[in-house]
């Protein structure tokens, strides 16, 4: 046993940390400002990306790397880990921008976990958003209502999906649709719609409480037709099996969200020490909890529910890459981490006064950042069925 | 080269100017966005290409070796976990109740336990046991699986074990050669660690047990309370402090002259056979200090820390075991207990509670077992220890009292087990030595 990060993926967490302080960081406030204003700096990271992987760096932190990878001998430390060690240090420096950039986008994890070889091949490299929500559907997802029938050789779209992340920026949008309302979630498919398709429009950009620099898009499909080859994985219905390929995706994302809200929650606490250190708090991992001063014995008790979502995602990444089902510690991981980074990150406002509350400070800025980390992939409530559900035996229409 | 740090180089002194140059407005207005992206690229690709040159040709081969993140147990662990579960299962569980009340495990407990070989287990082969090298994680999971079983229990038996792990661990030569044997052969010896002290803010680093330095011996003044079979325990590991030394740990007999050993009563625990220690000008010679009159130098000051740690660690683990048996009961009995036409379980209410506890026991469990496995690799382990305490504390109770919650009118009576649990679970916040792994 060892629980360590591995030496292997140092290298990984130090350049995503890199780009975190030193491209991230400078223009945070900047595009938290200028919401929907497109962060030009984020093309370089691209190249950079792609410049690095291109020279061999084989370490992979892309999301469009994630995978359930099939047993082999011995312990792997791949894919899903080196995912969540990146977007943890990327989103120490901002968690809006690293949700856009380039290529990066929950769309490109549904591709990997479930496009066949010719459309990995014929989407190689584009940018995917994830359009799953609608105004009537939100955690309730078996009950969408945007529709895709086939039309001889193409499928025809018709729905209204809102809160796409990237929707406006991204080059196509995975879109969920079902082939027939009565059959429930195994009718729910997922398509890929490039963006320039006739009948698919962005109709609205939302403005938000956080991630602001970020776009989430509201977008209509009407009529809009797409090749066949186009659909996620099969066509067939198959009753049995429910949500199958493209609920597996969560497996997969859930940890990278938890890694999220690990790094947003990380600047906070290291931020919060720094300004309280001035004032002549200091932190010792010695002597009773109890004999410590408030805010010592708090910033303790808060790294230790911190720590513990760190681990639990390093837990639900180590087992996705060595083979072993991880919905239930996925879920788990998600929902500490998440919900421990937003108390966190509202703690250390309120723990730093008016220095906090302040725009000079970027506290509060991640403390409107960590909300959307508890809600989007799936909310704290729904986090809590999945995990109740499995340990109770319960199927979703006893726990309801 | 460190192609870590090259890498570093590169990345760390162009990114910032880089990002400046994307936002100029002179890129934009005279086209060069594109050319400056390849300039980006290009400059990326070739660092990570001299990256790649410059590490070692074997790093492929070293990383296969140096540790990876690994939640797997050895074959020696799991096989040690069958059999303490097992043993938990079918003669802890069923003896909890009946020595929770009379206040001592029952007659021959320790006995069977010996006989599982846990001990030797422990010791490692040059010292006459049996285990390939010492290992945190392995009596981490021992006292785990036995708290499933009865943390009163598990304190009991975990108390020799405790004795054994302090001294393979910080003892000299002779004390190892004198000391473990009698209870690796488990001819019914056993000892206590005695670290706990009766009054609030108890820090394991500022003891008020004091043990002044006076021709070669060591006067022994103070009060320990919380020690496992205190009225069978042949020998005592007392935690004293040393005066212009520091806190030590040093081996006491049992019949030594101004030792008290009275009995204690306390919220739980009660089958382990508490009892509170005395020390009234008990001398002892400075070779009974842990590792030796050398221990009473600097150095010792390291082990006697370490020991702290391993505490801690221990006390993780009850509280994962405990908390674990609350799992596993309140989720059958959730599913069977029908209110309003529906098993209660099918409220969410009443489910949220169960996945929260799981979830916290998950968490708590993480930050304990990295602790274990930071003393296993010889990593530095305070601050991983110190929070693997706080988190449990917390949560351990937290999850105590919402187990009891969760039966309603029946957690509070004695029919079920969940309100032994709650009163043992208060003890993790308190323990803090006593126990170490």
């Amino acid at each position: 046993m060892y629980l360590e990060l591995p030496k292997h993926l140092r290298a990984l967490k130090s350049q995503a940390h890199q780009i975190a302080k030193n491209v991230f960081r400078p223009i945070s406030q900047k595009y938290d400002q200028a919401e929907h204003e497109y962060p030009k700096e984020l093309d370089m990271l691209a190249a950079l990306m792609d410049g690095l992987s291109a020279g061999g760096d084989k370490s992979g932190a892309g999301i469009a790397e994630l995978k359930q990878e099939v047993v082999t001998a011995g312990v792997r430390n791949g894919s899903n880990m080196a995912a969540c060690v990146g977007l943890t240090e990327l989103c120490w420096g901002d968690v809006g921008l690293a949700l856009t950039i380039p290529r990066q986008g929950l769309g490109n994890a549904a591709i990997t976990a479930v496009a066949n070889a010719e459309q990995k091949e014929r989407f190689e490299g584009v940018w995917a958003a994830m359009a799953i929500t609608e105004p009537g559907a939100g955690s309730d997802s078996a009950n969408i209502r945007t529709t895709a029938r086939i039309d001889g050789d193409e499928w025809v779209l018709n729905g209204e999906k809102i809160y796409v992340t990237a929707g406006s920026r991204a080059d196509v949008v995975v879109v969920w649709a079902t082939l027939d309302r009565n059959l429930g979630r195994a009718a729910i498919k997922s398509f890929l719609v490039p963006h320039g398709t006739p009948g698919m429009e962005v109709v609205r950009l939302d403005h938000k409480l956080g991630i602001r620099a970020s776009d989430t898009a509201s977008i209509t499909l009407t009529d809009c037709r797409i090749p066949k080859g186009n659909l996620l994985g099969t066509e067939e219905i198959d009753t049995k099996k429910g949500f199958g390929g493209v609920m597996q995706t969560f497996d997969n994302t859930r940890p990278i969200v938890a890694g999220m809200a690990v790094g947003v929650a990380r600047a906070a606490l290291e931020h919060t020490r720094e300004l309280l250190g001035a004032s002549g708090v200091k932190v010792r991992y010695h002597g009773s909890l109890h004999h410590k001063s408030a805010v010592e014995a708090e910033l303790i008790r808060m790294e230790a529910d911190w720590e513990a979502g760190r681990l639990l995602m390093y837990k639900a990444a180590w087992m996705a890459d060595n083979g072993i089902p991880n919905s239930v510690e996925a879920s788990m991981s998600k929902a500490k981490a998440a919900r421990v980074a937003n108390a966190i990150t509202l703690r250390c406002v309120e723990l730093c006064g008016g220095q906090g509350y302040s725009q000079n400070e970027l506290l509060e800025k991640w403390a409107r950042d960590s909300k959307i980390l508890d809600i989007f992939e799936g909310t704290q409530q729904i986090q809590l069925l999945i995990v109740a559900r499995r340990l109770l035996g319960k199927r979703s229409a006893e726990l309801r | 080269m460190d192609d870590n740090k090259l890498m570093n180089d590169v990345l760390g002194g162009g990114l910032r100017a880089l990002t400046k140059l994307a936002d100029s407005p002179l890129v934009e207005r005279f086209g060069l966005h594109d050319r400056t992206r390849k300039l980006v690229y290009e400059g990326a690709r070739r660092a990570a290409g001299a990256a790649q040159r410059f590490a070692p040709k074997s790093a492929g081969t070293s990383s296969e070796h140096s540790p990876k993140f690994d939640l797997s147990l050895s074959e020696e662990q799991q096989l040690m976990r069958d059999t303490l579960r097992r043993f938990a299962d079918d003669v802890m569980q069923p003896a909890a109740r009946q020595s929770d009340d009379s206040g001592a495990p029952p007659e021959g407990f320790l006995d069977t336990f010996a006989e599982l070989g846990a001990i030797a287990m422990a010791v490692p082969e040059p010292l006459g046991g049996e285990a390939e090298r010492a290992s945190a994680v392995s009596q981490m999971l021992v006292a785990e699986d036995l708290a499933r079983g009865d943390m009163g229990l598990a304190f009991a038996a975990l108390s020799s074990l405790s004795f054994v792990n302090a001294v393979v661990h910080a003892g000299n030569e002779e004390q190892k050669a004198l000391l473990l044997p009698p209870l690796v052969e488990g001819d019914g010896a056993s000892a206590a660690v005695a670290l706990v002290e009766p009054h609030p803010f108890f820090d394991p680093h500022s003891l008020r047990t004091v043990a002044k330095r006076k021709g070669g011996e060591l006067v022994i003044v103070g009060e320990k309370s919380m020690v496992a079979v205190a009225d069978q325990a042949r020998r005592f590991l007392v935690a004293v402090d040393v005066p212009k030394v520091g806190p030590r740990f040093v081996v006491v007999e049992r019949g030594a002259d101004g030792l008290g050993v009275s009995r204690e009563t306390a919220m739980g625990l009660g089958s382990a056979g508490l009892g509170r220690l005395s020390f009234n000008k008990v001398r002892v010679s400075e070779d009974a200090v842990l590792g030796g009159s050398a221990a009473l130098e600097a150095q010792g000051r390291a082990k006697y820390d370490d020991a702290v740690n391993r505490g801690r660690v221990a006390w993780g683990a009850m509280a994962l075991g405990t908390s674990q048996a609350m799992l596993d009961y309140v989720i059958p009995y959730c599913n069977e207990r029908i209110a309003f036409g529906e098993p209660i379980s099918h409220r969410q209410a009443v489910a949220f509670m169960i996945a929260n506890i799981a979830i916290e026991l998950e968490s708590m469990r993480m930050l304990v077992y990295r602790a274990a496995a930071r003393l296993d690799a010889g990593l530095p382990c305070e601050r991983e220890a110190y929070l693997a305490r706080t988190l449990c504390a917390d949560k351990a109770m937290e999850i105590g009292t919402n187990g009891v919650q969760l039966l309603g009118g029946a957690g509070f009576i004695k029919d079920h087990p969940v309100e032994t649990w709650y009163r043992q679970l208060r003890s993790i916040g308190v323990m803090d030595g006593n126990l170490l792994v």
